[in-house]
């Protein structure tokens, strides 16, 4: 048994409380193991990568359980991506808290930020149900904090709201599971996959109804039509930086999809057959035109921006309905690029905002210092958001159009995806215009020359590193295409031959596993 | 009893969406907290109901048990509803007493981008 599998889970677990209790007077020694934590994990996630990129599955069965019984985590090649994913997006994150000391404005923002970390690694290597559950409380009570970090009054209604929001799912995450235990008797997902596959037609109604819970509970992690309105609110509201680590959460919505329906409830499954593809297929299509209207009406950039996270979502979930291979790919692709154009978008607005006298607002106000710099930057990475090449997204929205072809009603998303973009690139072009252009036409005012909201001077190398390095992603991810895509389409096919996976519990014959 | 579970667990859950609706801070919270006592029903009748059974495996005979594993994701269910709930509490009162509102409600678009006595075309031109 490879003990590395839940290291990544248990090494932010131990050195969140000791950040709380030992060094929360501290800021430096906090920031150093925080630091430290997050890129041991980074190191962790490649071993466990490279480890993971021969096609095996890994269980690791807590306290020698078998894993039917005792609770196991299952690393493979999607688990181990989606963990390199969090942990790169994680360091990047903490990177720019650290140089441009948001962590300062509040307490405990680094161990709510390893907590954090720990739910998001958990959720993505759990082979548990209900495990997957706890992983998402243990996200979600971090992010309360970490969204709240800094405080003020619209972000706490904001919080308040979103909590609310969060609460509510996980309610509707228990019901589903207790739907779901009481129509298989297991809640091990490569259980779950074996049984559902052996329930005829005509008693799967409860199947397919815990079949749908579990969508509805996902659909929210991943805001997608109807249940992605919580999205605007939390992300313009969170810390900027915060915002760009949400843009990992999104994602873990899309990965529970990913996995849950094609080990479990996946095309081959009699019981649910093509329904989640459906029901995903319109809700996706809905969403993206949602994000793309968002960014067309929002007057705030941070709103703005988490409505083109809201479109993403939208178009990464049209991609996935399709629940073939190809479309895995093409999702996978979608997600990596996504997560990286997203975290790019909030940190430069992070970098920009703080120094606007108007804060976010999309209205011209005096230039700011380094204009032509923030410029270029954001230019940079809507042209990723948007999806026009040379940038990574140009190549995701190839794929996903290439791979929603086949389907029915593939005009719709082709149609929808299509005007979607050219509206985000509308919506960008005029986010882009009234920030950096207009202002250089505005006389600067009297006085020392600048001026800005609370004194920030130019942008130091450290502040901007973690930015630039978001659209570094991008940029390798669109360089390196060929490499990235043939790992994503092994991952496809071993997501969609899950014997592998199946195999992973034990044998009821012999009660040995694998 | 079967009657008695599903219609308590239904009323709970009608009770919870009703409050929950009511968009203000301190009925929503009542309803998240009718919400998960109602799942927490909801789970415990998910291993079959059954009265007065062990809750283990006999080897030696073979008796009828009832299941223990729904009783452990009842707990674990439970801890973290109170926790959660009490979270809420904070960031509730916490909202309430920076912004003077209870309603769960927030206009994505502030309002202060429609007031225009800041807007700088006004002030500094020549």
């Amino acid at each position: 048994m490879n003990h590395w599998i839940i290291a990544p889970v248990i090494l932010p677990a131990l050195l969140a409380p000791v950040i709380a209790w030992v060094m929360r007077f501290d800021i430096v020694l906090a920031r150093t193991m925080s630091l430290a934590g997050t890129v041991a994990v980074v190191a962790i996630s490649l071993g466990l990568f490279a480890g993971a990129a021969d096609g095996g599955v890994e269980v690791y069965k807590l306290g020698n359980w078998e894993p039917p019984f005792g609770i196991s985590l299952v690393l493979d090649r999607l688990s181990a991506m989606m963990l390199l994913l969090t942990a790169v997006l994680a360091l990047l994150v903490l990177m720019h808290v650290i140089a441009t000391g948001w962590d300062r404005r509040g307490q405990h923002f680094h161990a709510l930020f390893q907590f954090q970390l720990m739910g998001i690694c958990g959720a993505f290597l759990t082979g548990d149900a209900f495990n997957l559950f706890v992983f998402f409380e243990v996200l979600l009570i971090a992010s309360y904090g970490l969204m709240l970090h800094g405080g003020g009054r619209m972000r706490l209604k904001a919080g308040l709201q979103y909590v609310v929001m969060n609460l509510a799912g996980s309610t509707l995450f228990l019901f589903a599971l207790g739907t779901l235990y009481a129509t298989t008797g297991t809640l091990n997902i490569a259980d779950l996959g074996i049984r559902v596959r052996e329930i005829a037609v005509e008693d799967a109604a409860l199947v397919r109804v815990a079949a749908m819970l579990l969508m509805i509970v996902f659909a929210i992690k991943a805001a997608i039509f109807p249940v992605q309105f919580w999205l605007p609110g939390t992300y313009s509201n969170a810390p900027a930086p915060v915002a760009a680590l949400f843009a990992i959460m999104t994602k873990v919505g899309a990965y529970a999809i990913l996995r849950v329906y094609t080990v479990g409830f996946g095309p081959d499954v009699a019981a649910t057959g093509e329904m989640p593809g459906v029901w995903l297929f319109w809700g996706g299509l809905v969403t993206t035109a949602v994000g793309a209207i968002g960014v067309l009406g929002a007057r705030r950039l941070m709103l703005l921006l988490s409505f083109a996270v809201v479109g993403s979502m939208g178009t990464l979930m049209l991609a996935v309905s399709a629940f073939t291979p190809e479309s895995a790919l093409a999702a996978m692709y979608y997600l990596l690029h996504s997560t990286f154009a997203a975290a790019a978008l909030f940190l430069i607005a992070d970098l920009v905002v703080t120094r606007r006298p108007g804060g976010d607002v999309l209205r011209p106000y005096p230039p700011i210092v380094q204009n032509g710099l923030f410029a270029a930057l954001f230019f940079a990475a809507a042209i990723g958001m948007a999806g026009m090449p040379p940038l990574s997204g140009f190549l995701g929205k190839l794929l996903v159009l290439d791979t929603v072809r086949d389907m029915p009603y593939a005009m719709w998303a082709w149609g929808v995806i299509l005007v979607g973009s050219l509206l985000t690139i509308v919506g960008f072009v005029r986010a882009g215009s009234s920030l950096f252009w207009k202002p250089t036409a505005l006389p600067v005012p009297e006085g020392d020359g600048m001026p800005t909201a609370d004194a920030h001077g130019p942008v130091g190398a450290l502040a901007l590193t973690p930015a630039v390095a978001a659209l570094g992603m991008l940029v390798l991810l669109a360089a390196f295409a060929n490499p990235v895509s043939g790992y994503l389409e092994a991952t496809a096919a071993q997501l969609f031959s899950p014997d592998a996976y199946l195999a992973t519990i034990a044998d009821p014959a012999t009660g040995k596993g694998e | 009893m079967e009657m008695l579970v599903a219609s308590a667990v239904g009323v709970l859950t009608a009770g919870g969406v009703y409050l929950m609706l009511r968009l203000r801070a301190f009925p929503v919270i009542l309803g998240l907290a009718l919400l998960s006592y109602a799942v927490n029903v909801f789970l415990f009748s998910s291993g079959r109901l059954a009265v007065g059974l062990p809750p283990v495996l006999n080897k030696y005979a073979e008796t009828a048990y009832s299941d223990p594993l729904p009783q452990a994701l009842v707990l674990t269910a439970i801890v973290i509803s109170f926790g959660m709930t009490a979270v809420l509490v904070m960031i509730a009162l916490g909202s309430f007493l920076e912004s003077a509102e209870d309603e769960v409600n927030i206009d994505p678009n502030r309002p202060e981008v429609d007031e225009d006595e800041d807007a700088p075309q006004a002030t500094g031109a020549p």
